[in-house]
């Protein structure tokens, strides 16, 4: 039971919760039965049917309406009298400026992508607020507590980037399905229902170029009055078939690897067979069609056939065109939309049959392509129990006492929950530690455009930034900008380095800032001349900026873009050891006050980007000292804690 | 619910959770029932969660009448005068939970559940229980073990910050993947009595302390016959005295 201070911090604090998914529907249910009172709750989301298997403050009949106004209500359904304010709104909005951060005791966070808990992470640092974090996987899950100049900011570990694939690999070379699934999305999909105008690499280069009379944008094209069966399969034995057939006649990529085979329509799908195909649509919605429901193939867990999968090819084609012809043009893929999903699976495993890759089902096949994130209430519920405990002790200032906690999906040395001291800032980070970074760059071929959203927005995070050379503004972003300097930044932004205003050269100090998150740090400029196309696409090389490395090799479905934990993963190299030894209970603990415990090779679950599927990045970790602090802390000779009748 | 595979409407709201545990386990876990005893604190969240899951049925055994009191730390009970005015805690909890799943079908069970014969407990998978003596804890369980069916027995007890939870499968058998090759194993889980009358010299050294507190209190309250968690600190002297008692006793041969 908590004590009187705790129970009077509880109930003076003002918290802010970023965030009413998975983490927030918990989180908001056990800060109320704690005895929080006033508590403000982010999150731009509305309800899904998908949420409702562990976002358990929602209905059926929410689906549709805002996470942060439907949880306040369901909390305040069994505490009426606590304060709970929700914004249905981006955390990023300018007006969750300092100032609005400044007003809280503590921040928590149970966000979903990496980019918002950076920004939150820069905002806690500047309003000198502090922040626990926490994420979820599966069975896996953390807790960590950010205290700026005590322990680490959540930057001050890397975080690994999303997985990208290098663009021969998906248009020529896929050993794996998920470049199939890549391919099936991000080329095919878009090529066939998205805008038309974007570059696509859809076309395999062949070392004979000057072939073809026809233009790869007719082959795409449905032509004036073409049947849509006849589309169907001329775009089926152009991709899966020609296409291969061009990569073929390349001798050297298929010297050292399995070469694929073409298939066509007419081999898999006689003529006359696609004609029975379907069940009549019976006038459904356009927003129901489902290729599978029009050919009786009911279990998503089924891995189609060659055949099926031709068919499903064939029949989602034909129903886009026949009953979403008005989609046609501006689509994205979205993981909720059936026929959309349906389409990429089919054409990722026609793919992967070429390349003799085992093919999928269409659940995995769409968990993969939807960055899906796989969930379950239970570790929510215990990570949420886990904020509040960090949350308190934070509100208490009990500086010793600061945890880490990784929930586990098996035991460790029998536990199931592994607390760990947190660490010192990082003296190099970018972010907390104002540390310098260094760019090396052409900087009289690289435009300050390229610079500015390859660099300041997409590495470093900044949403709104200003850059400076020495007293000069380069570039900067706002609402009360004058006109002239508007213009002068739009024509800047088209220039290269070296030929802006205040000339960018070797040697040159940058100085970039977000207002907004208040954040700001310097890039030492270095110019080189020439860049690898495929290690270094950008033209850029950032560095002070450490990057986690990223496993090549992963097989494993991915992280994503919707939940996310940065987990240590299953301690599976711990499991052989004799759990039954007795290991000796009684190290004392190490005051926290400037001691750095190393823990040897972290590593962490992606949390990547919508950008592209990743992977989970699987170092495994040596030995973790397990703080056995924890039979100390149990034992406490307050027996009161114990045996008191429980208040209300 | 189709024969064998799960309907849409599961693999929609499920998808999530079988993206974890299977659609194997999902199918399994639709096909239990559970009988839950005790409806407090951590059993309203073990409910929660199991409803939340899918399985096929919750059955709950509480006939206490809800008081003021209840609502710390439960909130299935909505402190609306109307909604519990002379209801017992599972009528009330299972209002509330029907609402997490409809899928999944919660009733109220009524009557003093140690007087339950044993072929009532054959109806369900797994039972948990929950503020209950030390007594019934045993003869529940010991009902269980009776079986020809597997019965998983589950208690726990949380006391303030400090919580406890007792596990028996029986003879368990599970496979267990190693590296590349699957591992059939089996562990034969005694039964509640028999774990907690080991000697506590033969512990080994890294049990929690706070096993031992528990049965303290748990000795506390089945000698002086309170009803489980009503030790309170005026007792503290009578607790510590039986504390001391008992680690005497153990710790001779």
């Amino acid at each position: 039971m908590a004590s009187q201070e705790q129970l009077s911090a509880i109930k003076r604090a003002k918290v802010l919760m970023v965030g009413a998914g998975g983490i927030g529907c918990e989180l908001l249910k056990t800060l109320a039965l704690s005895g929080f009172q006033d508590i403000h709750i982010i999150d731009m989301d509305t309800i899904e049917v998908s949420n409702l298997n562990r976002q358990f403050l929602f209905r059926q009949s929410h689906v549709g309406q805002s996470k942060a106004k439907v949880a306040r209500d369901a909390v305040l359904r069994f505490r009426p009298n606590i304060s709970i304010t929700p914004y249905h709104a981006n955390v990023k909005e300018s007006r969750f400026n300092v100032d609005f951060f400044k007003e809280f005791d503590v921040v928590l966070n149970g966000l979903d992508n990496l980019d918002a808990r950076r920004h939150v992470n820069r905002l806690c640092l500047a309003a000198d607020i502090p922040l626990v974090e926490s994420g979820t996987t599966g069975f896996l899950g953390q807790v960590t507590v950010h205290l700026k100049g005590k322990t680490e900011c959540y930057e001050c570990q890397p975080k690994p980037a999303p997985k990208t694939y290098p663009v021969c690999t998906i248009t020529s070379t896929p050993s794996k399905f998920v470049h199939c699934i890549v391919w099936a999305k991000d080329l095919l999909f878009a090529k066939l229902f998205g805008d038309k105008n974007q570059e696509n690499d859809l076309n395999v280069r062949s070392s004979d170029t000057a072939n073809s009379s026809e233009h790869s944008e007719d082959v795409f094209e449905c032509r004036k009055d073409e049947d849509i069966e006849r589309y169907g399969r001329r775009i089926y034995d152009h991709v899966f078939g020609h296409n291969i057939e061009v990569a073929l006649s390349n001798e050297e990529t298929w010297k050292n690897r399995n070469k694929p085979r073409p298939i066509y329509s007419k081999d898999v799908l006689p003529e006359e067979q696609t004609k029975e195909n379907g069940n009549e649509e019976k006038g459904c919605a356009a927003d129901d069609v489902s290729a599978m429901v029009s050919l009786s193939l009911k279990n998503p867990q089924d891995i189609w056939s060659l055949v099926e999968n031709s068919r499903v090819f064939l029949e989602a084609l034909r129903l886009f065109f026949l009953k979403r012809e008005k989609d046609i043009g501006n689509l994205t893929f979205d993981k909720d939309d059936q026929l959309a999903v349906e389409f990429v699976t089919a054409a990722a495993n026609i793919r992967a049959s070429s390349f003799g890759i085992p093919l999928h089902s269409l659940f995995e096949a769409k968990g993969i392509a939807g960055n899906i994130v796989h969930a379950v209430a239970t570790t929510n519920a215990i990570i949420a129990g886990l904020i509040v405990i960090e949350a308190i002790k934070v509100l208490q200032k009990d500086n010793n006492n600061y945890r880490m906690t990784y929930c586990l999906e098996h035991p460790s040395r029998k536990l199931l929950l592994m607390p760990v001291e947190p660490y010192e800032p990082n003296r190099s980070c970018y972010v907390c530690s104002e540390t310098p970074l260094s760019l090396e760059v052409n900087t009289q071929r690289c435009k300050l455009r390229d610079f500015v959203e390859k660099i300041i927005k997409a590495k470093l995070g900044m949403n709104f930034p200003l850059i400076m050379q020495g007293a000069s503004i380069l570039y900067e972003v706002g609402e009360d900008l004058e006109e002239d300097m508007v213009v002068i930044y739009a024509a800047n932004l088209e220039k290269a380095l070296s030929e802006l205003p205040s000339p960018v050269a070797s040697g040159s100090v940058l100085t970039v800032e977000d207002l907004q998150q208040e954040f700001s740090c310097s890039i030492n400029i270095k110019h080189r001349e020439e860049f690898d196309e495929e290690k270094e696409p950008d033209g850029m090389l950032l560095s002070g900026w450490v990057e986690a490395p990223v496993d090549k090799d992963n097989n494993k479905p991915i992280g994503n873009d919707e939940s996310t934990s940065n987990a240590l993963p299953s301690m599976e190299t711990l499991e052989g050891e004799k759990d039954d030894e007795i290991q000796e209970t009684s190290e004392v603990v190490e005051a926290f006050s400037g001691k750095k415990r190393k823990l040897s090779e972290v590593s962490e679950v992606t949390a990547p980007d919508p950008s592209g599927p990743s992977s989970i990045n699987q170092n495994k970790p040596e030995k973790l000292d397990i703080d056995d602090e924890d039979d100390e802390l149990i034992i406490s000779d307050d027996w009161e804690s114990f045996t008191k009748k429980k208040k209300l | 619910m189709d024969g064998e595979e799960l309907t849409e409407q599961e693999t929609a709201l499920y998808d999530r959770q079988i993206r974890v545990w299977g659609a194997d386990a999902q199918r399994r876990l639709s096909k239990s029932h559970i009988l839950v005893c005790g409806m407090k604190g951590t059993v309203a969240e073990f409910c929660k969660n199991i409803v939340l899951a899918g399985v096929g049925s919750v059955t709950l055994v509480d006939d206490r009448i809800v008081t003021d009191e209840s609502l710390s730390a439960n909130f299935l009970i909505l402190p609306h005068e109307n909604h519990y005015n002379g209801k017992t805690l599972a009528e009330v909890c299972c209002d509330s939970l029907k609402e997490f799943n409809h899928m999944v079908h919660v009733a109220v069970e009524t009557g003093d559940i140690s007087t339950f014969g044993v072929e009532f407990f054959e109806k369900f998978d797994a039972v948990i229980i929950s503020c209950c003596s030390l007594g019934k804890k045993k003869l529940i369980n010991q009902k269980c073990r009776k079986l020809s069916k597997r019965v998983a027995f589950y208690t726990v007890e949380c006391r303030g910050s400090c919580g406890e939870m007792f596990v028996d499968l029986l003879d368990y058998k599970y496979s267990k993947k190693k590296l590349e090759e699957t591992i059939e194993c089996q562990i034969e889980y005694p039964s509640f009595e028999e774990a907690i009358s080991v000697p506590w010299r033969a512990l080994p050294r890294r049990v929690s302390k706070l096993y031992f507190a528990m049965r303290v209190i748990e000795q506390f309250e089945d000698v002086e016959g309170r009803n489980p968690g009503e030790t309170t600190i005026a007792d503290l002297p009578g607790v510590l005295k039986l504390r001391k008692e008992l680690c005497e006793t153990n710790v001779q041969y």
